[in-house]
Order: C-alpha cells, then structure tokens, then sequence
C-alpha cells in the first residue's frame, strides 16, 4: 500500500471506515492518524499520514509468536489466527509501529488489508472511503499495478527502515 | 511524532474508559436484540437502503449496510452521486453513531420547571400535540398569528415550515444564513446577480489556482469540494491559503499568506491594485461584462502593497507574486468565498472583494473558475394559499438589513425580545434540529429571548441545551429511520437522491413529516399535508419527473438532464447579469442604493489589549458544529476541543503542552469548564484557536458534557453587518485563567 501524505488531510475517515467495516470496537483502532509538524512561524511543515500495520516482509510479530497465530497469508498479508491467539501480547511488545492491539474478547487485532474484501475484488475499506484518495493498494509484485506504478512515479519513504522489518507499506512524499 | 498510543491518549478517552465504553455499547445492542425485536426486523427487506446523509449539509447520498442480524452496520457513499461520489466523510461514515447513541432524545417531553432546568415529565405524542395546540391558538388570539417563528436547520424544516406558513407566520430561518454564509450570498448577487449557494459552483476539479482566505478546506469536510481540491493537487494545481494559522490546507499550499487577522479586505484591495495596474486582468472579459472598471480603478490606485504590507504584515513582494499566480492561472481560478464567513461584520463588503477579483480575472463562468450549477426542477404539489401575515420579525429591524435575501435567525431572536418600539413580539418558537444555544452568538441575548416567549417546541434527536429551555420536546428519529423529502442538489448536473428508513426508529421517536402532520390535524391546517404519508408525497413528486418510489429505492440517485449547455460562458457570449445594471457589477448599484459604499472599504478593526488574544475557531473533519459532539464514533476520534497556543505566548503564561485552563473573554465572561493547552507554531502569536462545537452544558449528553470549552459561550462581542444583519464572530479576546472564580464584587 502506498499513501500520498501531499493530499491526506487527517480527517481519520480512514479509522471510522475500518471501525465499522471490521467490527473494531469504540476505543480501539487499527489504523490511526499521525501529524508531524517542523519549523518556526511562517516557516512550517506538516506531514499527515494515514498509519496502520506495515505487513512487513520480514515480521518481528510472526518470528515471536508462540502459537503460529500471527502468520504470513495471502499475497504477505500479515494476520493473526484469533483462536490460536492466547493474548500473550508479545506481538505487540515486538512491533516496531504499535500496530496491534488487545481485542476485548481477548485475543490480538490488527490490520488486515481488508483481505475479506480484497478476495471479492474491492478494496481496503480505507482506501475506498477516502475522500482525497491517497491510498493506492495492490499487488507490489505486479510492475503494472497502480501502487507499483505510482512507486515509480513518486519519491516515498517506509517508517522505521532501520528495524529491518521490510514494511510494505509507503509514504508518497 | 506521535506513537499509536499517544494519538489515543489525545484524542479519545483514556484507555480504560474506552474499553468500559466499548463494553457497555455492546451491552445495550444486546439488550435491545432481547427486548425490541423490531429493532432488528422492520419492513424494510433491503440488503442496502438508500440514504443521503444527515450529518451536514453537503448531503451526500449513501447506502446504509446492515449485518445478517439487520442491525446497521456501515454507511458507504453512493458511486452515482456527484456530492461525494461514494467517499463519504468520517462524519458520514460515523454517522451510524448518531443511531446508537444511547443517549438519544426517547420520548416526548413536557417542562415541570422553570425554562434552562432541564426537568421534564414523559408525555405521550397527543398530550404534546395537545399543549402545543392550545398554546399556539392562544398566541394566535392574543397577538395573531405572525407571533410564531421557526427555526429550522435539517431535512424535515419544509413540513414545520407549510405547518407555519399555513398557520399564519413567515417568520422562518435558518442560522446557516447570517452566522453564516449570509454575507458571501448577498456580495455575489449584488455582483454577480446571482448567489453561491450549496454545494458551492466552484469549479475546482478544474482550476489552476485556489485561493483559500481563512477557508480551512480538509477540516471543513465539504466532501465534494475536498475531493476536488485533492485531485487538484494531483495535477500540480498552485493553492494560495491567507490565514492567521498554519491550516491543513496551508500545509499543502505553494504559498502561505500568514496574514494579521481582521485585515482581508487591504490584501484583497492590494491584490486589485496589482492586477488592474499592471493590466493582468482580463481585459475582453472586463469590457464586455462589467460595469465600474474605471471607478474602480481609481479607487484602489492607493492601495498598493506597500500599504497593505503594513496593515496585513503580508510583504509586498508576497503579494506581487500571488497576484501573478492568479493571473496567470485566469481565467482558471478561484478566488474562494469560503462558507462561515461573518467575521467582523464588514463580510458582506469583504466578499464583494472577493468577488470583484473574480471578476477582474475572468474567473465567474469559466472552466476552472465557477461553473453555471443547475438544480433539478422536481415540482410539488400544489397546496392552499397560505394566509398573508400582516407583520413579521424584519418590523423590529427599523428598515435595516433589506439586502438579506433570506430570514435571520439573530433577527427572529432580536424580534423575539419585548420591546416598546415594536408592535409584536415573538412569542412562539419551534426549533428544528438546531441547537441555537450554541448556534446564535451572545448566548445571553438567545436566553433572554427565550425566557420571553410564551412557548418553545425543541424537535431534535439529541439533548442539546437548547431543549433545556423546551416547554415541549419532540424527539424526532435519526435519519437513518426515516424518510424525508427528497434531496435536491444544484451542480455541474442535476440531481435528485432518496432518504429511506433502514431501520424502524428506536425508542418512541418519530419523523417531522409526521409530527408536522399530526400537529396540523390539531391545529385544523390538514389542507397543508394532502398526502397521508410522506412516501405518496415523494412518489408523486418523482413521478413527474419520470421516475418512481421504487425505482429510488432502487437506485438512491438519480441524475437528470442538464436543461441548457450553459455549464460555462459561450466564446464571446452575450451574457445578461440579474443586476440593475444587467453587468457584472464592479461599482454596486444595489449598495449604492441602500446607502453603503460601493466598492469595499477597509476599516481597522479592534485589537486584543495585552494579555488577551484573538479567538479564532474553525471545524475540525470528524465533527459538524455541536450536533456530532455525542456521536459515540467520532468522539472516539476527538472527544474534546483544545486551544492552540503559539510557544511565545506559552512562555509568557509558563504554559505547558495538554495542561487545562480557562478562558475569560473581554467582556469578563469565564468558561464554564476547562479546556487543554496545545503549544504549536501553527498559530499566529495575537490569536488563539479552538474547534467549534465543544464544552456542552447539557448532563444529558453524557459523552460531551464539561468536554472543552464552547466559543460560543465566549462569543458576547458581535460585530453586526450593517448590509445584511450577519453576525461577525471574531472580534473576541480570551486570556488564559487558572481558576474559574468569579471577581469578587
């Protein structure tokens, strides 16, 4: 997933859109907004960027996992199994982007690219709400898909590279 | 940068209350699958109904999902409708929470206490029909009909409105005109002819340069507007913000105009200047369209940028550039109206600014510039003759504000209050889903307005404070329940969308059709409300324009034809302004003829004594005015207001980052509760911000009670526009206060 943080304006939609189409109770997200301010007045910059689960390629949760519960599905989408998932928290300890969260019922949540949807052929619920359309999701591997098109395009940056968890998820800059 | 964890600590409850939240909101659907089945069932056997949303007033239209259980699940936008073009906003993705907020209005209610406490009893629908009844028939005999008023904000107004005009009164308004966009109206149609109205005609999928004076596009969600603005941006559009504080669309601006507040028109002015000095305007377009060039052209020889510069602390340099940047883009460009524009009571004059720029740069009209909307003509049916008042609110204006194409709702409250210069006094109010306690500036003014009145009828779905002053409260159903009339958008195309129920209504509550209706049969007006239910209505009125109930439920939206190609001005066109002149008018007649200048004039405006700053307030994306402040959703994403500070000022007040205070404003008004501290760079050093909408008052509302601070409430200071009676709303000044204690005496 790629996302344009020249035309994201914060607005969360991006966060009611998941709550409400992944059942994510009030309280708790998997995906959330972050604003990065620099400068001095006038002299200012600000970066606004749609965050979630990096679905990274080489996955610190996955490695710790106790159970196999957190594992690499389709496509490297990282999920978690909830029923294999004891609610250890490791995972959570583990992820360098505090993706992760403890559901009520008791078992770990996260993003999951909407992959319920993405297997009819729709997109992420927070890509298709969002009204500046500064998401684009696809298949990475796909040189003629709109992310890796835009990729070629855009100057981008991934969070933390220095964690060396491979995040496959990008920030137009 | 903030973690995942600080973002939840700041804009949400703390973590455990939001679990225990969470928690009990299952609880609650739980318990109603147990003892309301028909929640859950209804007769509407739809995998996704129809909607246009209700949060504000974009409207888009949407389809409302719901779960195997037929509970609601999610909103999601309609492909087929230009207002939003299936994105909705996080309000309108939130606005399910408006449905399960548990704190919803539940049955009628009667006052037992004196007005503002809120102490009501439970009435069934007859005895509160009853009481209404009786009390408007008694305000009819004593002071006639014309002493009643509605004001109305929200899809089911056009019923309480025949109910009214049948009645009798024509007192109707809407606070969404003079605290609102009133003044940019008025400035268009004195100079244009014709008004901006919504959603705006501004072509911005297709300019080249937007300039935004104090409109916070991507925090005001104006769906449409912001989805063009983004794929402008797309496509290397220059966007130019002039703002006191570092906007989110700042932040994506090529330039940033960090002007001094309350001093718009000597920029605009020093933009003419530029324009028209060194021949950038569109000259054929001038010529052939607009009346006053040469007058005008005189009048700004002496504002140059060199004197703006001093008054706007903008450099001349800055100004000389932006001004090339519009000109180059022309006619592609758009001088913005903005929305919320009363500001400093001068807004009428300051939006002829904005228009006569346009105008200079051949924008109005063209592509990339504004566009010629179209509304779809959907006939209604034909009614009685509504009875003619004799007299209404603008009898207690002395002659003023005849400019005002519509209603002001500070001018209905200002007629409301007894005074021995008028002849009637307002004495009846129904308020429809707009909480004028936060709405109207000068709450002291709206009370004692209110504490005048013989009745007051609340209809709304939440406990806002202003059914605290109800004598009857009506609970209307959310919009998800119900239908309503039919959405009739202007734009680039026509188009028509449906509101149907996707659920039977919670609790005891009900639709204004309805309510509307079941009043008139008491009040003996049922000649106003020939259809029995609201759905013959809408069929009727679809069925002439070719289509259908069923095939709206069907489809949700339905565009229609354009009547003319007229979307832009014709190369060389003949084009006959609604103006006396017939012309674009640079040099208004229309003002000149009422007495006021005829060009914009700058004047200063007061500045905050030391220790006080300006209060700036503005939207933010997750929230629509007060009405969101409840939503269980989107206070998930931001449940109280914050004052930005800039770091200087902190120093000064040894202020620290998320630490609470209060404010006081000039007139020595303190908050009611506290509010955080945010330290950025983002404002200006002789002003303060806050989001609108926080600090409710109302115990009842249990999520955005005591959560930040109303600017309403400090709001005592209005600068009334002496054009069209608009209320500007920035000329307060709030210092920081560690204690709410009043001054001894």
């Amino acid at each position: 997933m790629a996302i344009d943080t020249k035309k994201c304006v914060g607005c969360s939609d991006c966060v009611v859109a998941c709550q409400t189409e992944n059942d994510v109770p009030i309280g708790h997200c998997r995906d959330w907004v972050v604003e990065v301010m620099d400068g001095t007045y006038p002299q200012l910059e600000i970066e606004l960027r749609s965050e979630r689960c990096n679905h990274c390629k080489n996955s610190p949760c996955v490695r710790c996992c106790p159970t196999g519960a957190s594992h690499y599905s389709d496509g490297g989408i990282v999920l978690v199994t909830k029923n294999e998932c004891i609610g250890c928290s490791a995972c959570i300890t583990s992820c360098p982007y505090d993706a992760r969260y403890v559901h009520p019922d008791g078992y770990v949540d996260k993003c999951t690219f909407c992959l319920h949807r993405v297997k009819k052929g729709m997109q992420p619920a927070c890509v298709a709400v969002c009204p500046t359309k500064c998401m684009y999701f696809g298949d990475l591997d796909d040189p003629g898909s709109e992310v890796s098109e835009v990729l070629k395009k855009r100057k981008y940056k991934t969070l933390i590279p220095e964690a060396g968890t491979k995040p496959q998820l990008y920030f137009l800059i | 940068m903030k973690s995942r964890r600080q973002f939840l600590k700041i804009s949400s409850l703390s973590a455990a209350g939001l679990v225990f939240g969470g928690g009990l909101l299952e609880t609650f659907a739980d318990n109603l699958l147990k003892n309301n089945q028909s929640y859950f069932k209804g007769p509407y056997d739809f995998a996704r109904t129809p909607t246009y949303c209700e949060v504000c007033f974009w409207k888009c239209a949407g389809w409302v999902h719901k779960d195997e259980n037929g509970r609601i699940k999610k909103i999601i936008g309609n492909d087929d409708d230009p207002n939003c073009n299936g994105r909705f906003c996080p309000r309108g993705t939130g606005g399910v929470g408006m449905y399960f907020d548990r704190d919803r209005l539940k049955t009628p209610l009667i006052r037992t206490d004196v007005r503002g406490k809120q102490s009501f009893r439970e009435a069934t629908w007859d005895e509160a029909f009853d009481y209404i009844a009786s009390k408007m028939n008694k305000i009819k005999e004593e002071h006639g009909p014309e002493c009643t008023a509605l004001f109305t904000h929200g899809s089911g107004g056009k019923y309480f409105g025949n109910l009214l005009k049948g009645f009798g009164s024509n007192n109707i308004a809407a606070p969404s005109y003079a605290q609102c966009r009133g003044p940019r109206e008025v400035a268009f149609l004195a100079t244009f002819g014709q008004g901006i109205n919504s959603p705006e005609n501004t072509d911005i999928r297709d300019t080249k340069c937007l300039v935004l004076i104090g409109s916070h596009l991507g925090e005001n969600m104006h769906n449409g507007q912001v989805q063009e603005m983004s794929d402008a941006i797309d496509k290397g559009t220059t966007i130019i913000t002039v703002d006191p504080r570092f906007s989110t669309v700042a932040g994506k601006s090529k330039h940033w105009l960090p002007i001094k507040p309350s001093t718009d028109i000597a920029l605009l002015l020093s933009w003419m200047n530029v324009i028209i000095n060194e021949e950038l305007f569109d000259k054929k377009y001038v010529e052939k369209y607009t009346f006053g060039f040469d007058l005008l052209k005189a009048y700004v020889q002496p504002f140059t940028p060199e004197w703006a510069y001093g008054i706007t602390t903008i450099k001349p340099q800055q100004i000389r550039d932006t001004a090339h940047e519009m000109a180059n883009a022309a006619p592609a460009v758009i001088v913005h109206p903005g929305r919320h524009v009363t500001w400093y009571g001068d807004d009428t004059q300051r939006l002829r600014a904005v228009a006569i720029l346009n105008a200079l740069l051949g924008s109005w009209g063209r592509r990339g510039g504004f566009y010629n909307p179209e509304k779809a003509s959907v006939p209604h049916f034909h009614l009685p003759d509504f009875p003619k008042p004799n007299k209404n609110w603008r009898d207690a204006m002395g002659g003023k504000y005849k400019l005002a194409d519509l209603a002001l709702a500070s001018g209905v409250c200002q007629a409301t209050i007894p005074s021995p210069e008028m002849s009637c006094s307002i004495k009846g109010w129904i308020v429809n889903g707009t909480n004028l306690i936060n709405t109207l500036p000068d709450q002291k003014k709206t009370i004692a307005a209110i504490q005048a009145l013989d009745l007051l009828v609340v209809v709304d779905t939440m406990p806002m404070e202003i059914t605290g002053y109800a004598d009857v409260v009506l609970p209307e159903c959310t919009y998800l329940e119900r239908y309503d009339s039919l959405r009739i958008s202007q734009g680039r195309v026509p188009s028509i969308a449906l509101r149907m129920p996707a659920v039977d209504p919670l609790y005891n509550t009900k639709p204004a059709f309805w309510m509307a209706r079941e009043l008139a049969k008491k009040l003996d007006l049922l000649q106003y409300f020939p259809f029995e239910t609201i759905e013959e209505e809408i069929d009727w009125e679809l069925k002439q324009v070719g289509s259908s109930l069923e095939e709206m439920q069907r489809i949700g939206v339905k565009l229609l034809d354009r009547e003319a190609d007229d979307l832009y001005f014709g190369e060389d066109e003949d084009v006959e302004f609604n103006t006396n002149t017939g012309k674009i008018e640079l040099y208004s007649t229309a003002l000149e003829e009422e007495g006021f200048d005829p060009f914009p004039v700058f004047t200063q405006h007061p500045e905050p004594d030391s220790g006080f700053y300006r209060l700036i307030y503005g939207r933010a994306p997750m929230h629509t005015f007060s009405r969101t402040a409840n939503n269980p959703n989107l206070t998930d994403l931001m449940d109280e207001n914050s004052v930005w500070v800039n770091p200087k000022v902190a120093k000064v007040w040894d202020l620290k980052n998320d630490q609470y205070v209060y404010l006081e404003n000039q007139d020595g008004v303190i908050s009611d509760f506290k509010i955080k501290v945010r330290i950025t760079e983002r404002i200006r050093w002789d002003s303060v911000y806050m989001v609108h909408g926080f600090g409710h008052a109302d115990k009842r509302m249990t999520r955005a009670f005591g959560k930040g601070v109303s600017d309403t409430q400090m709001i005592t200071n209005v600068m009334i526009d002496p054009i069209m009676g608009g209320t500007g709303m920035r000329g307060n000044f709030v210092t920081f206060r560690f204690d709410n204690k009043k001054a001894e005496v």
